[in-house]
């Protein structure tokens, strides 16, 4: 080890779990920073603005270019690329710039920085936090024009040619956007936390990031060997040997124990007193078909059909569907696949249905009652899963159900479109198994009835969480009310489930809550009997599950039954489960 | 309406819970650079030229702001209803 280089811990905030150890990589633009300021002479200031306006030009070349060839994974985020894109001719700026250059007569870079610095600070004084971190948005923009003003090739992370760990100020999404993935072992950054861009792009790729270090650009130089502990927001500059050995060991067994649990992971899940529960997949596309059969799913247990709704101008017709459908059951087939119908909500609107005036779309319009107040659309969807059916193992899933009128109309629609299928001798299968989503408290509070009239019902917390508790997880000022560990919401998840077992029925639980293994030991306890999540949390779960034994599971949920507030419950979780938990990884 | 003052506004309400952030602002703009003279947007006195997105920004609009759009010219009807329709539907959001 270099004698001058001391090993320095810088401490940030996590933004992704896991180790990485290897070179950085600075993203900064070097020599920007010292901006001279000179006058310009009355006869070159149309040169001088004329410069301006071609660094503009190319600027905003740049990001077309970058918006062109954003991967499509990446697709929804370029979004707010093209807000870039208008502002670098925002009047407030770009005009402002001008005019300043002319009645000041200096030169552009140093009417840039400064209308960029007044922008900025103006933003910096709105309270809001949101709209105050809108600033950094202008930074980006400046950003790009200076370099090409000053004449600065941007660092192109495109063509990055070896593994390493990107260091930066702050990522901006065009940057995030140009990244090889494959190129990149980590994240570190000085701004952001655990909302950023960057924090949501490094957990999708399962990348270790570390952010809000404030000055690690400062310190970390490019090529200088560095530690990322992403799970504990970590980074290590110039390690000493020790340290180096300490880590690559724990990035080995972090490693190992990816692997091993992704290896179990098609095993089935036995608890430690040997009861099976099935651990389905979350699709929206048929593409993760496969991402469910490599994490080990053992079927599908929520097929989001909003998609083929969305960004386009005609319903999509039967045999669309139809094919999209049967192409996933044959793929999992002879495991299950439960398609829930349509569900279009607030968030999510449809751009053949004129939007609607709503202002509580939660509480508005949506999935089943839109269905069956267009029963043309609902019956085309219907139609095609019966068509599907004929071809893998389907099973039907009903939307935002609170009464049981609803449940029984649609089965009225589903056994016309039978009807319908049998007499135009179209190859179908009738005898599917429909479900229902128990996610308003007024479906949960007669579970019993329901169970009557349903093959299985499936719990979908988020909802159902946010209808209990009044809480809108979208709402900064109350968002961390939003707990699952609330005791009514582990109640009302008990009498759902005990109302399905006393009529015999399964309940199943999809949503954010059935994918986090402190919930599992309440979960088995109170006898969910499937659980259904993204795919990449499918071997995590798996392993916990065959840790944890049932009947000692219901016994701990006595315990937990007689708390008050969440705040014990997962005191008692971490005082119970807490050695296993901490076991296990892709602990948040 | 006095029928020498060629000024038209209607008030809108802001429902989406991130408020009138840069996504909506964006959107914004671009509809007010459909006008043919100037729109304006007002809080509570204070002016914002509605086609730059900074100075729509820079009014600081949180949930439940009540905002009053101003056209300077009735061929801009058309735009100002874009706008308004754009805020009740909480900027599809």
């Amino acid at each position: 080890m270099q004698t001058d280089a001391r090993e320095i811990i810088l401490k940030g905030i996590s933004g992704s779990p896991g180790i990485c150890i290897g070179k950085a990589y600075l993203v900064d633009k070097e020599g920007v920073d010292v901006i001279e300021k000179y006058t310009i002479p009355p006869e070159n200031i149309r040169q001088e603005t004329n410069r301006f306006k071609t660094a503009v030009t190319k600027a905003r070349n740049e990001l077309e270019d970058i918006i062109k060839d954003v991967p499509e994974e990446l697709r929804h985020h370029a979004a707010i690329l093209e807000t870039h894109l208008l502002l670098h001719k925002d009047k407030m700026f770009y005009g402002k710039i001008i005019d300043m250059i002319k009645a000041e007569r200096i030169n552009a870079e140093w009417a840039l920085k400064e209308t960029t610095a007044q922008t900025k600070s103006m933003f910096n004084n709105i309270p809001d936090p949101y709209l105050k971190s809108r600033a950094a948005d202008i930074e980006h923009v400046s950003e790009r024009i200076m370099r090409n003003l000053v004449g600065i090739k941007d660092v192109n992370i495109a063509s990055i040619d070896k593994r390493v760990i990107l260091v930066a100020h702050d990522l901006s999404p065009a940057q995030t956007s140009q990244i090889q993935l494959e190129k990149i072992m980590g994240f570190i950054t000085d701004r952001g936390g655990r909302a950023s861009h960057t924090s949501i792009i490094a957990r999708t790729l399962e990348l270790p990031a570390v952010l809000g270090l404030d000055n690690a650009t400062r310190i970390i130089k490019t090529d200088s060997i560095i530690v990322v502990d992403g799970a504990k927001g970590i980074v290590i500059v110039n390690p000493e040997d020790e340290t180096l050995i300490r880590y690559e060991e724990l990035a080995k067994k972090y490693a190992l124990r990816k692997a091993d649990i992704l290896r179990t992971s098609d095993r089935p899940a036995e608890s430690a007193d040997g009861q099976t529960f099935s651990i389905m997949g979350n699709i929206e596309l048929p593409e993760e078909v496969v991402a469910v059969k490599d994490h080990g799913g053992d079927g599908i247990g929520l097929y989001r059909t909003e998609f083929l709704y969305m960004n386009r101008d005609t319903f999509p017709d039967e045999q669309e569907l139809f094919i999209q459908y049967k192409e996933v059951a044959e793929l999992m087939y002879p495991q299950p696949v439960t398609i829930r119908t349509l569900d279009i909500n607030g968030d999510k609107a449809i751009s053949t249905k004129a939007a609607t005036d709503e202002t509580n779309p939660a509480l508005g319009l949506r999935a089943i009652r839109f269905c069956l107040q267009n029963p043309g659309i609902f019956k085309t969807q219907l139609r095609a899963i019966l068509r599907a059916a004929a071809f893998g193992n389907i099973r039907l899933l009903l939307p935002m159900i609170s009464g049981c009128e609803e449940i029984i109309e649609s089965i009225q629609l589903l056994n016309q479109a039978a009807s319908d299928l049998e007499s135009e001798a179209l190859p179908h299968n009738r005898d599917i198994k429909v479900g229902i989503m128990i996610e308003v408290p007024s479906a949960a509070v007669i579970a019993d009835q329901l169970a009557d009239l349903v093959d299985f019902f499936s719990i979908g917390t988020n909802d159902l969480v946010q209808y209990t508790l009044a809480i809108d997880r979208g709402n900064r000022h109350v968002a961390y009310l939003y707990n699952t560990l609330h005791p009514a919401v582990i109640r009302m998840i008990k009498f759902i489930v005990d109302a399905g077992k006393k009529k015999q029925i399964k309940t199943f639980m999809c949503g954010e809550m059935a994918s986090e293994i402190i919930n599992l030991p309440i979960l088995m306890g109170i006898g969910i009997d499937a659980f259904s999540m993204a795919p990449q949390s499918i071997p995590s779960i798996k392993n916990m599950i065959r840790k944890i034994s049932v009947s000692e599971s219901r016994l701990f949920l006595k315990e937990v039954l007689k708390q008050t507030s969440a705040a014990d419950t997962m005191q008692l979780i971490t005082d119970t489960y807490g050695d296993t938990l901490t076991n296990g990884i892709y602990t948040k | 309406m006095n029928m020498l003052d060629n000024k038209l506004n209607k008030t809108a309400t802001v429902i989406n819970e991130l408020g009138l952030h840069a996504r909506p602002a964006a959107r914004i703009a671009a509809i007010a650079n459909e006008a043919q003279s100037d729109v304006w947007l007002y809080k509570n006195g204070e002016q914002a030229d509605a086609t730059s997105i900074i100075d729509i920004l820079s009014l600081a609009c949180f949930k439940g702001t009540v905002v009053t759009l101003e056209i300077s010219n009735p061929a801009d009807a058309p735009v100002l209803n874009k706008i308004i329709d754009f805020f009740e539907r909480g900027f599809e959001e």
